[in-house]
Parts: C-alpha cells; sequence; structure tokens
C-alpha cells in the first residue's frame, strides 16, 4: 500500500482520475504535484515519494520535475502567498513600490513566509494584467490597478479578516483600480491554499 | 468590410459572454455544424490555408502550412498554447475567460480538419480563473454534444484536456511545452524533428497559440478567402493587440493591421497619460527590440514591415515608455526576467543572462564601471552573434537571444543615458 493511500478521500479519488486523463501516467506528475501540496501543505519529500509511487517513476524524476517549476512550492508557504509582478508593465507603473509596500504590511520579505504562517511574499513575473499595471496576486487570484497603499489595505483586510476562500472578485472590488479588460460576472469559486483553484486537481472552493 | 471578429461578443454581452447559451444565441457552434456536416476534413484545412492567418503566438508561421506538415503517424495530437507569459501579453486571457466556447468550436473544428480525436490545453498556471472559465465551458460543450463522443451525430469523437503549468515562462516555447505536457522538466528541445512530426509521446503534434485557433470558427463560416481579404496581404485578419505602460487606455485592442504606430499609440491607445512625450516602446513584448518616435512613428503595424524595421509583433504586447522612463531599469527589469525564466541548458544564455542582469543594476546604482557598455554589448553578442535581426542563433531556443533586445535597444538609442548613469570620473578618483 503506498502513503497516498492515505490521503483524504476526495484527493484519492481526484489522482485516480488525473492518472487516467492522459495517454501517458507521466503526464499526470504536475497535476498530482498539486493535489500532493494540498494534502501535505507544500511538496515535501513525502508528497514527492506519494506521486512518484502513483505515477510509477521514482522520486528523484519527480524531484527534478517539481524543482523546474516555480508554482510547486518546496517550502511551507503561507495561507495567503502575495505574488507581485515587477516585470515590465508594472515596473513602469510602480509595482516596485507595491512590493515594498507589500513586505511593509506583511512584516515578511519576498522569497519568505511569515513565522505565523499568514502570509508569503514573493517577486513574481508577469501574471498577465499589464493593462491593470500594477497588479499582484493573491493565492494565484488576480488583483489589478492597485497602488501602495491598496496593497497595504488588502493585506490588512486579508490578516484582519482570514477568508477561507480567496476571491478575485471581491479583491478588486475592495482595493483594485484599472482592469485588463472587463472580467464579466462576479465568480464565487477560489483558492483554499496557495495552490491554483482549478477544479479537478487544485484547490478550487465555492466563497460568500 | 470586418474589423473585428474575437471580441465582438464579448463586448456585445459582457454579462455571459463565457456561456454556452450566449455563445449559441450568438451563432456560436454554426461553424462546427457546417464542418462536419458539408465540409470533408480537407476542405476545412483548405479554408485555413486560403485565409493566410500567420501564427498568433509570436512566431508568425502560416498556420495552414504548419498544419500541412502533420505527420500521418497515428494518434496525433491537438495542443493549445496558452502559457501566455511574455511580459505585455494578456490577450489570450480574455479569450479564454471571456469566450472559452469560442476556443473550444476552433478546437473542434481544428481537430476534425487534422484528423484528431485527442486536444490538450496548456494553461499557465497562474490563470487559474481561465482555467475554470474553460474547464466548465468544456463541461457544457460536451452536455451539448459539441465535444466528447460521436460530436453532431457525425461520428467524429474528441476529447479536450486542460494541463495546467507550473510557473515557467519557457513552458511556452512549443517544444518545452509538450516535455511539459510529458510530466517533465520544461526544457525546449532541440528541433528538427518538429512537433507537426514527432511532438507529445513523439507523435504528429500541432501546436498552436489559442487566438489562431479562436479565428477558426470564422474562417470556418465565413471562408478563407474573407479572412485573406482583411488587412494587408501579408497580414491577413484582425491582431489582439495588449497595450500597457504609459498609455491612456490600457488593454486588448483587437485591430486590422496595417495602421502606422502613431494610430496605434495616439488614436487607439489614446496618447500618452499626463500629456507627457512618447519615449520609445516595445512593439511586441518583452522579447522584441525597442521602437523609438524619430525612426518607427510612421512606419506600420505590420508582421513583415516590423520585420524589416528590426523588430516583431510577436504575440502583440506593445509596451509604451514615456519621458519619465528610466531605460536601464526598464531593460533591467526585462532581463531580469529573462534570466529569471532561463532554462538552463545553454551556456551563454543561463550565464548571459544573470551576467547582463548584474551589469544593468551596478549601472543603475550608480556603480558602473567605463567599460560596463562595452560589456554589455560583448555578451549580448556571445549569446546572439552579430546582433542581427532576426536573432542568430547559438542556443537551442530563441530565449537567450531575446535577452539582448532591450540592452541593444538602450546601448542604440540611449547611449548618453547609461553613460549619464555612470559614477563620475574625478568623484571615483578622489
Ligand atoms: C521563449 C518562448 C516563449 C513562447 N511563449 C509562447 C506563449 O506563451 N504562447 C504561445 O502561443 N506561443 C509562445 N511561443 C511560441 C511557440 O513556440 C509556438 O511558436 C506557438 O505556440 C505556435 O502557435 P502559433 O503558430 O499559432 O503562433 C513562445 C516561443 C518561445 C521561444
Ligand atoms: S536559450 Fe535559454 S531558455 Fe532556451 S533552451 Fe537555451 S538555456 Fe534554455
Ligand atoms: S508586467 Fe505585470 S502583469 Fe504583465
Amino acid at each position: 500500500m503506498t502513503a497516498a493511500a492515505n490521503w483524504e478521500a476526495g484527493r484519492r479519488e481526484r489522482a485516480k482520475t488525473m492518472l487516467g486523463a492522459y495517454p501517458d501516467r507521466r503526464s499526470a506528475i504536475m497535476p498530482l504535484l498539486y493535489l500532493a501540496s494540498l494534502e501535505y501543505g507544500h511538496v515535501t519529500e513525502q508528497a514527492m515519494t506519494d506521486v512518484a509511487e502513483l505515477v510509477g517513476v521514482t522520486p528523484a524524476q519527480v524531484q527534478s520535475v517539481a524543482s523546474f517549476y516555480t508554482m510547486f512550492k518546496r517550502e511551507e508557504v503561507g495561507k495567503y502567498l502575495v505574488s507581485v509582478c515587477t516585470s515590465i508593465s508594472c515596473h513602469l507603473l510602480g509595482g516596485d513600490a507595491v512590493i515594498d509596500a507589500v513586505e511593509d504590511a506583511t512584516g515578511v520579505e519576498r522569497g519568505r513566509t511569515g513565522d505565523d504562517g499568514t502570509f508569503s511574499v514573493e517577486r513574481a513575473e508577469c501574471i498577465g494584467a499589464c493593462g491593470g499595471a500594477p497588479a499582484v496576486q493573491v493565492n494565484y487570484e488576480t488583483v489589478e490597478g492597485l497602488t501602495p497603499d491598496k496593497a497595504k489595505a488588502l493585506v490588512k483586510w486579508l490578516a484582519d479578516s482570514q477568508p477561507e476562500v480567496v476571491l478575485a472578485d471581491e479583491m478588486q472590488q475592495l482595493f483594485g483600480g484599472v482592469r485588463s479588460f472587463d472580467w464579466g460576472p462576479l465568480e464565487s469559486e477560489g483558492p483554499v491554499a496557495a495552490v491554483p483553484a482549478f477544479g479537478p486537481f487544485g484547490s478550487a472552493k465555492e466563497g460568500r | 468590410m470586418t474589423d473585428r471578429i474575437l471580441t465582438v461578443r464579448m463586448e456585445a454581452h459582457p454579462s455571459d459572454s463565457h456561456t454556452i447559451d450566449r455563445y449559441v444565441k450568438t451563432g456560436g457552434y454554426k461553424a462546427l455544424r457546417k464542418a462536419l456536416k458539408k465540409m470533408k476534413p480537407e476542405a476545412v484545412a483548405a479554408e485555413v490555408n486560403a485565409s493566410n492567418i500567420r501564427g498568433r503566438g509570436g512566431a508568425g508561421f502560416p498556420m495552414g502550412v504548419k498544419w500541412g506538415f502533420l505527420g500521418a503517424a497515428e494518434p496525433r495530437y491537438l495542443v493549445v498554447n496558452c502559457d501566455e507569459s511574455e511580459p505585455g501579453t494578456f490577450n489570450d486571457r480574455q479569450l479564454v475567460e471571456r469566450d472559452p466556447h469560442q476556443l473550444l468550436e476552433g478546437i473542434a473544428i481544428s481537430s476534425y480538419a487534422l484528423g484528431i480525436s485527442r486536444a490538450f490545453i496548456y494553461v499557465r498556471g497562474e490563470y487559474a480563473r481561465g482555467a475554470r472559465r474553460l474547464q466548465r465551458a468544456i463541461d457544457e460543450a460536451k452536455e451539448a454534444g459539441y465535444l466528447g463522443e460521436d460530436i453532431l451525430s457525425s461520428g467524429f469523437s474528441l476529447d479536450v484536456t486542460i494541463h495546467l503549468g507550473g510557473g515557467a515562462y519557457i513552458c511556452g516555447e512549443e517544444t518545452a511545452l509538450l516535455n511539459s505536457l510529458e510530466g517533465r522538466r520544461g526544457e525546449p528541445r532541440l528541433k528538427p524533428p518538429f512537433p507537426a512530426i514527432a511532438g507529445l509521446y513523439a507523435k504528429p503534434t500541432i501546436v498552436n497559440n489559442v487566438e489562431s485557433i479562436s479565428n477558426v470558427p470564422w474562417i470556418t463560416l465565413n471562408g478563407g478567402l474573407a479572412y485573406a481579404d482583411i488587412g494587408p496581404d501579408r497580414s491577413a485578419g484582425t491582431k489582439m493587440l495588449s497595450i500597457s505602460g504609459h498609455i491612456n487606455k490600457p488593454g486588448n485592442h483587437e485591430i486590422v493591421m496595417g495602421m502606422t504606430w502613431r494610430e496605434l499609440i495616439y488614436d487607439i491607445g489614446g496618447g500618452i497619460r499626463d500629456g507627457n512625450e512618447l519615449k520609445a516602446w516595445i512593439p511586441g513584448g518583452a522579447s522584441s527590440p525597442w521602437f523609438v518616435p524619430d525612426k518607427h512613428l510612421d512606419t506600420r503595424v505590420e508582421l513583415d514591415e516590423v520585420g524589416a524595421n528590426g523588430s516583431m509583433i510577436g504575440a502583440g504586447a506593445v509596451v509604451v515608455m514615456d519621458e519619465t522612463t528610466n531605460v536601464v531599469a526598464a531593460a533591467h527589469s526585462i532581463v531580469r526576467f529573462f534570466a529569471h525564466e532561463s532554462c538552463g541548458q545553454c551556456t551563454p544564455c543561463r550565464e548571459g543572462t544573470s551576467w547582463m542582469e548584474d551589469i544593468l543594476a551596478r549601472i543603475m546604482d550608480g556603480r558602473g564601471r567605463p567599460e560596463d557598455i562595452d560589456l554589455l554589448m560583448d555578451v549580448s553578442d556571445n549569446i546572439s552573434p552579430g546582433l542581427s535581426w532576426p536573432p542568430a542563433m547559438t542556443t537551442i531556443c530563441p530565449l537567450g537571444p531575446s535577452a539582448t533586445a532591450p540592452v541593444a535597444s538602450i546601448v542604440r538609442y540611449f547611449r548618453d543615458e547609461i553613460e549619464a548613469m555612470m559614477p563620475n570620473k574625478e568623484a571615483a578618483n578622489a
């Protein structure tokens, strides 16, 4: 019996679905790494061993894949991962000041996680929100048209209200500004962890 | 004459353009029905070929020609590239969030034309919202019989799977993307073989961009010639340009190519913020050499003309910089991006990008050395010998050469500004 047999039941089911979703089981490594980060909080050694067993490759092979991608976090991540874009369009419109403000408000330096586990802060490369620069993501949900002050207010709101599900529309309405385009109707789905909120294998949950 | 194709529905129906109901009510899936009921697969491919549409993902390769290279081995795959990570680009994001069925219909028609029954959409991990909308659309389309088994009782079946990336720009390069989709590190492969012959799991694979495929329903419905009729000869059709930076109207603007940059920036883009002067712009995303008003404002937004002028439209990201821009800091932001995203396989790219990042950082901090400008050019030349256009390559993929674009651009156009940032010699000697 593999360690993955101890995963939460829903996740075991989803793992099975992922393994059957591709012509070759190996393709399931990335989605399984997302699932495993939900199970263990981040991509731990155990997570990689589990994925290796599920797929039928060596843990070293999984590790080599995991280490290539920035979204597979191999160290602990906070409840809220704040990723601040400082690529060119955001840079031109004040992204560097936004990341300073986020560090200030969270007390967490870029690349780090705070001691109480609430926030991680990172510098992100372009998140496809350049028309609403400067932009940030919280657990990979986008907020556009920020200023340093609004970014601070966003952080304070996250810290005070500790939302279980992070909703892009809610954050945008409260703290955002110019958007890259009209987003259309409000959505009620979002992530419950620093893993993308994508139904089949991510952290998606219905919010308020 | 048609001047917009892709953004019509989302603009007319902002509240529900992403739903199947709205899609079908506004003529959606008619093209698929036409293809499956009235056209042979080869006839559909012939329309795409006649449209003269060139790939919208950056390289501008004619789509019909690429389709013609698809190998005969079975199974074959269609892979749609939604890794969109080039700084400045956000048009695919809008297409998948606001009109996912347009893409899915394009995927179904393209797969039918190519004899493919398995398609993948590689969505960058940070586009979770887009992936959710797409997945919902896939479920709706299956339910309604536009995807899945025996589509519209035609005998044609198609399975579409979303694969979420892991945060790596290089996975936008098609062979890196295929490696990633196979559960490997996203490292580009040596070409040849090209994916059309040996792609996903070494099987014949067509990789096309989201915007490219989203045009297929319109082409199928209206005919390739009607599409070819839009815009200049070698830049047929519409193009969604993502405009950002110091511009009054940032956003995605779907245009017919052929206008001048002046018209694009001042009319479509509403001019420079705060009434400032335009200093430079990046015509096609972080990878492209910059343009400056003196030389390029009255040249045309057209694939070949931009190429002849030493740059590219690429994925369509126009980044506008006004007179307040510190060009060294701007170039540094771009070079840092490439240094961060280099996959590390090729020494000139891996080492050269980090080295250029360091040099630019010290110039910005007022610690530049007299030889630094020459050094920047040497390192650039080592990554992309001769700094010609299109770039010569010593590397496996074009990422390395791309990193030289901002550096060569600021040295060419703003050398005096870089020199002015160097610490003055007397002070240094004192
Ligand atoms: C470093 C690099 C990054 C790329 N990123 C993307 C991307 O994000 N999206 C995309 O469609 N094409 C991207 N491309 C181009 C692809 O390799 C490929 O040419 C394209 O997906 C083919 O589709 P098209 O012919 O429809 O444009 C990239 C190329 C390179 C070299
Ligand atoms: S040029 Fe850079 S990104 Fe491309 S394969 Fe070589 S090292 Fe990797
Ligand atoms: S440059 Fe920041 S979102 Fe694109």
